[in-house]
């Protein structure tokens, strides 16, 4: 089998007029097996939104190249689905609708009979049964991110890529969802990146960490593999020596090799 | 509840029969103004102060004597027909330059100095320019209405379009969106409920402008007819030409506000 997900080389400069460019990343090498849930951690500011907006395809690399199951990354696509931090539903449409609107466009060949047992699958998967007919005004910011989710599965991606998914939701609320990432993953498998600052949840949900270090020329600092078997239960993993052992790696990196002083 | 609908009553009525006495006292400084009661009887008919019988302008709205003496009704009518006239061109010219303008830098760059210096004119300056255009009474007030009506759909319909987040965008991006779709899916249902707040901004400041408007052109139409009637000594129906209006313009913003309800999104599946 081929390769599943390769970054070569990435690096993102922004252009400021008169000065020279901002190098936001730099030399970045990645591969990312199929399956595979990674996070990428890191303080803010180090690029770690510019990276994933990469890989979907809404911002350009200004060098080296992203290669999806052989074919360069040129802009974005439905095989690269993205969760937005801000769940971004469009607000005009219910629950349904939203996840309706994405099947449709990506998949034409549906009769309705399809399309609607394809919606409702995804509805419930992520158990909005009862609230499919709401407008994403009329609903909880925990409940409008499991609509961003079920949106991007949907559609059947290659990778799900996940900007800060729950960063705007409180910690309770995070955790349920984190819950619901984790069965929906042992039900559909899906390649999954995630942005993160969380240390908890990087350990929790993936399999390999990757930490980046300070911006700007930010970079791949440190990539610490996982070995926690599935499924994961937070409250057991507490004392769980290999848990332990990877918050503090993250935490040493981040704390000890790249702390960030002002903020 | 039962004690907020009966202030809702009362509480009118009392500033009604205050502002009645205010105009009493006037009438009574004023010489020759029209009282209260004599405004009634020139609205709804009866007996005046001179003993005369008096038939009510409201009384019978829909009498046609000849091409220049007609009921209030078809002055009324003929200022309608002339604000939709000018709001439905403006609205044909103005959505389509306002999705152009709120969707391209460039046309913004092109267009806005224009926008901006033309905005502020008011109206009735273009009607003179416009009457020796068309030499026509009718064709004149409906490009007044449509000069009035073009700056704010026009500003309204960009603002809309350039309200779009980028986070839509984005998803319209992962999902391939054709420019058509993009239109049709997003920008529409965002710059929609804009537009009609655009839409009621002119369509106020149309019926404001028509009265105006007709009054300089002549002919038929409630402006010129309440300026007819101040040339004819017939105060009263200044007066009651007022009230129509007023009621008439309340309505038009009314039903304007009910459609523009309907299509924003916003007020939708809200308790």
């Amino acid at each position: 089998m081929g390769k599943f997900l390769t970054l070569e080389n990435i690096e993102k400069r922004f252009p400021i007029p008169g000065k020279e460019d901002y190098v936001a990343v730099t030399d970045v090498n990645l591969e990312i097996k199929k399956d595979e849930i990674i996070s990428i951690i890191g303080h803010s500011g180090c690029g770690k939104s510019t990276l994933l907006n990469m890989i979907s395809g809404l911002d350009r690399e200004t060098a080296g190249h992203i290669i999806l199951k052989g074919k360069e990354v040129t802009g974005p696509g439905p095989e690269r689905a993205v969760v937005f931090q801000n769940h971004s539903l469009l607000p005009w449409l219910t629950v349904y609708q939203n996840i309706e609107m994405a099947v449709k466009k990506v998949m034409p060949e549906l009769d309705p009979a399809q399309l609607r047992e394809r919606v409702e699958k995804f509805v419930t998967l992520v158990n909005l049964d009862a609230a499919k007919d709401k407008y994403p005004g009329e609903i909880s910011g925990g409940m409008k991110q499991r609509v961003g989710i079920a949106r991007a599965l949907s559609i059947k991606p290659d990778v799900l890529l996940m900007d800060e998914p729950f960063g705007a939701l409180d910690s309770l609320t995070r955790a349920n969802l984190q819950e619901h990432l984790m069965r929906i993953q042992s039900n559909v498998k899906n390649t999954v990146i995630i942005i993160t600052h969380d240390v908890d949840e990087a350990v929790l949900l993936s399999d390999r960490v990757i930490m980046m270090t300070n911006g700007p020329e930010a970079t791949i600092g440190e990539v610490l593999e996982v070995n926690l078997p599935r499924p994961r239960d937070r409250v057991a993993l507490q004392h769980d020596e290999e848990y332990i052992r990877c918050r503090e790696a993250i935490l040493t990196f981040l704390y000890e090799k790249f702390a960030k002083e002002d903020e | 509840m039962n004690n907020e609908l009966a202030k809702k009553i009362i509480l009118p009525i009392l500033v009604f029969l205050a502002v009645l006495g205010v105009w009493s006292g006037i009438a009574k400084v004023v010489e020759d103004f029209p009282t209260p009661q004599t405004t009634y009887v020139a609205a709804f008919g009866g007996v005046n102060a001179d003993g005369e019988e008096v038939k009510g302008v409201l009384a019978d709205p829909f009498y046609v004597e000849n091409e220049d003496d007609k009921g209030i009704f078809w002055q009324i009518l003929a200022s309608l027909q002339r604000v939709f006239g000018g709001f439905a061109l403006a609205i044909l010219v103005g959505v389509p330059m306002g999705i152009l303008i709120g969707m391209s830098k460039n046309a913004q760059y092109a267009f806005d100095p224009f926008i901006q210096i033309l905005k502020p004119v008011s109206p009735l300056a273009w009607l003179p320019l416009l009457l020796y255009i068309f030499q026509d009474i009718n064709m004149t007030a409906i490009s007044t209405i449509f000069v009035t009506s073009i700056w704010p759909i026009i500003i309204n319909t960009a603002l809309g379009v350039k309200s779009v987040s980028a986070d839509y965008m984005n998803v319209a991006r992962v999902l391939r969106f054709t420019p058509l779709e993009k239109v049709m899916n997003i920008i529409l249902p965002v710059a929609v409920p804009y537009m009609f707040t655009g839409m009621r901004l002119s369509l106020g400041i149309a019926w404001l402008v028509i009265v105006a408007a007709e009054m300089l052109t002549g002919g038929i139409g409630i402006g010129f007819w309440i300026w007819d009637e101040y040339n004819n000594l017939n105060y009263p129906n200044i007066i009651i030409g007022i009230i129509i209006v007023g009621i008439v313009g309340y309505l038009l913003d009314l039903i304007m506000g009910k459609f523009s309800d309907f299509f924003d999104y916003t007020k939708k599946g809200r308790a």
